[in-house]
């Protein structure tokens, strides 16, 4: 079973992001494997260990995003590629979806790909479904369970009413979710390992892709204005008269 | 301009945000809603008693189940007839897959769960939240159709005209598909917390309530857990009350006590439900993105110098075991009053 986990690098959770003079900053915060994609690796590995093959993870990013493929080799993962080129800056998700589709063609003899559910930065949550559609796969969203058998993969899909159980044919592509089980910690022979790991990097001519032109462009970034609220905090005699208190004020305020 | 509104629903119950979306459509010109399932008489009658100008309905067994490719193809080929200015969506677990594709298809583009759209000369500028919602981006796309989806509650509703009706024209289903759909385990319904008015959330403070002794024979984690649970009873108590949903910090979900779905900030979900009432939650950076336009926060907690309370309206410095409860009494008796 040959499995591909697509991550991202993104800033950490953390960070106070901030925009000035249309960039992006998000001052000394690391850049890190973006968090819904641990929950891909994971998934992709749980693949592995259940059916025997290989995990390679595959990033789009600058240089730097060979940190994040070797937090996926320290998990586990076997190799990474980070796709790499000059004339990626600009992507949108369709030419995301466009590179890596031509990525996953160019490793070849793909069963599985898996995606987190969305980065912590664009958070557009598309790309996963935009790849399987550029190679023509089945599209399994928001998975928390997956079970393979006989060339087919059977997945619980976790959606708004409760779970849909669906199967499919491989090779298939794969967004997972929490349900997934927390992502494991990398190992120190792990760790060991992925600093010691030579990342190849492809560019655009070797995955035999063209930079694809944005069709979806920002105009502007706007940074929310603070909530400018002096807390009031409620005070009174008793629990009881403090609650009552409480109530009154929000049924002053006329919301429900 | 012309829109096409796709009407997202599980087995003929209708994501309520899919109105939102109708009404959208609505004030920018011709709206032409699309639902696509199964025995869809009833929300054929809600669209175009929400406002559709013409509903377009593909009722058909072979697509009562939402599957991804064959309602990005029909969809797909039913926007290459219609040739619309716009197609907007619910934001949804669905709508997110199936706008996905269908830009794929027809090489155009998605803005993803806006908080605002505006007409400027003859383009659409939408308004969305990133970086979970520490920053907000304006976007546009320079391809026809756009596809957009809508965050629920961040558009008004339409007022529904009940009785308004209409004939709906009949879509050539594409029926293809790659999966199958083997079963579903239905959750019991609970108002998500996207679409509630009011969400009452509960955070890592809900499992520490000393005066509880756990049953016999459990571990410290599932004690941990069994506590927690007990606490946010309390929380749903509360919610119950005020009508509205359980929400929970990233914390709470980690931890096991309560499923991601009620998650709030950390692409969890960004709310801005007209009340917000955290409970336990010392609210980190990444909880108050995800609930800062609030209209009314009120923070009930322990610790006075919790973050929370830099974004509150109104504070509660106590034990939340004993403060949910009375609220939950005092808004009961009030509410009884009036």
């Amino acid at each position: 079973m040959k499995i591909v986990a697509c991550i991202k690098q993104v800033p950490d959770s953390e960070a106070k992001v901030s925009a000035s003079g249309g960039k992006i900053s998000w001052g000394e915060a690391p850049l890190v494997i973006n968090p819904f994609d641990e929950y891909a690796v994971e998934g992709a590995l749980q693949q592995k260990e259940a059916n025997g093959g290989t995990v390679t993870a595959l990033c789009i990013g600058p240089e730097s995003g060979k940190e994040a493929l070797k937090h996926a080799l320290a998990m586990g993962a076997d190799d990474a590629i980070l796709v790499s080129d000059p004339g990626l800056t600009n992507l949108d998700t369709q030419g995301a979806a466009c590179v890596l589709a031509a990525a996953i063609k160019k490793i070849g003899g793909v069963d599985m790909v898996m995606f987190g559910r969305q980065t912590l930065d664009d958070g557009s949550g598309l790309t996963a479904a935009q790849t399987a559609r550029q190679l023509g796969w089945p599209m399994l969203g928001l998975v928390g369970h997956i079970k393979v058998e006989g060339g087919e993969v059977h997945v619980s899909r976790v959606i708004e009413e409760g779970r849909q159980n669906v199967k499919a044919k491989l090779p298939a592509v794969l967004s997972i979710v929490q349900s997934i089980g927390e992502p494991r910690y990398p190992s120190f022979m792990g760790i060991r390992k992925a600093s010691k790991a030579n990342i190849p990097v492809w560019s655009l001519a070797d995955v035999g892709a063209t930079a694809p032109a944005p069709v979806v462009t920002r105009t502007e970034l706007i940074t929310p204005p603070s909530r400018e609220v002096v807390v009031e905090i409620i005070k009174g005699d008793s629990p009881n008269a403090i609650a009552d208190t409480l109530a009154d004020k929000i049924l002053a305020e006329k919301v429900l | 301009m012309k829109t096409l509104v796709y009407i997202d629903h599980f087995k003929g119950v209708v994501q309520p945000a899919s109105w939102e979306a109708l009404g959208v459509g609505k004030s920018l010109g011709t709206v032409e809603a699309v639902v696509l399932g199964a025995n869809l008489n009833d929300v054929v009658k809600a669209a175009f008693e929400f406002g559709a100008d013409e509903v377009l309905v593909a009722d058909n067994p072979a697509i009562e189940d939402y599957r991804a490719e064959p309602y990005a193809a029909t969809l797909s080929a039913l926007i290459s007839a219609e040739a619309p200015d716009a197609v907007l969506f619910p934001t949804t677990s669905r709508t997110r897959e199936l706008a996905a594709m269908v830009a794929i298809d027809l090489k155009t583009g998605v803005l993803v769960d806006l908080t605002g759209l505006a007409v400027e000369g003859d383009k659409l500028v939408a308004t969305r939240p990133i970086y979970e919602g520490k920053l907000m981006e304006t976007e546009t796309c320079s391809t026809k159709p756009i596809l957009a989806t809508l965050r629920a509650r961040a558009f008004p509703r339409p007022t529904r005209n009940e009785g308004a009706s209409g004939t709906p024209k009949k879509v050539e289903v594409k029926a293809e598909a790659l999966t199958t759909v083997e079963g579903y385990e239905v959750a019991e319904q609970t108002l998500n917390v996207a679409d509630a008015a009011v969400v009452v959330s509960g955070g890592r403070g809900v499992s520490n309530n000393p005066s509880l002794t756990p049953p016999a024979g459990m571990d410290e984690k599932q004690a941990e857990i069994w506590r927690a649970q007990q606490g946010f009873q309390l929380v749903g108590e509360l919610a119950n009350v005020l009508g509205g949903a359980v929400g929970a910090s990233r914390a709470a979900v980690d931890a096991g006590y309560i499923p991601y779905k009620h998650q709030v900030g950390q692409t969890g979900k960004v709310v801005a439900p007209d009340l917000y009432v955290a409970c336990g939650i010392s609210g980190a950076i990444q909880h108050q993105a995800g609930m800062r336009n609030s209209k009314v926060i009120v923070a009930i907690n322990k610790d006075p110098e919790a973050p929370i309370f830099q974004v509150a309206d109104y504070g509660l410095v106590a034990d939340l075991f004993k403060a949910v409860p009375e609220l939950t009494d005092a808004v009961k008796k009030l509410r009884a009053e009036h």
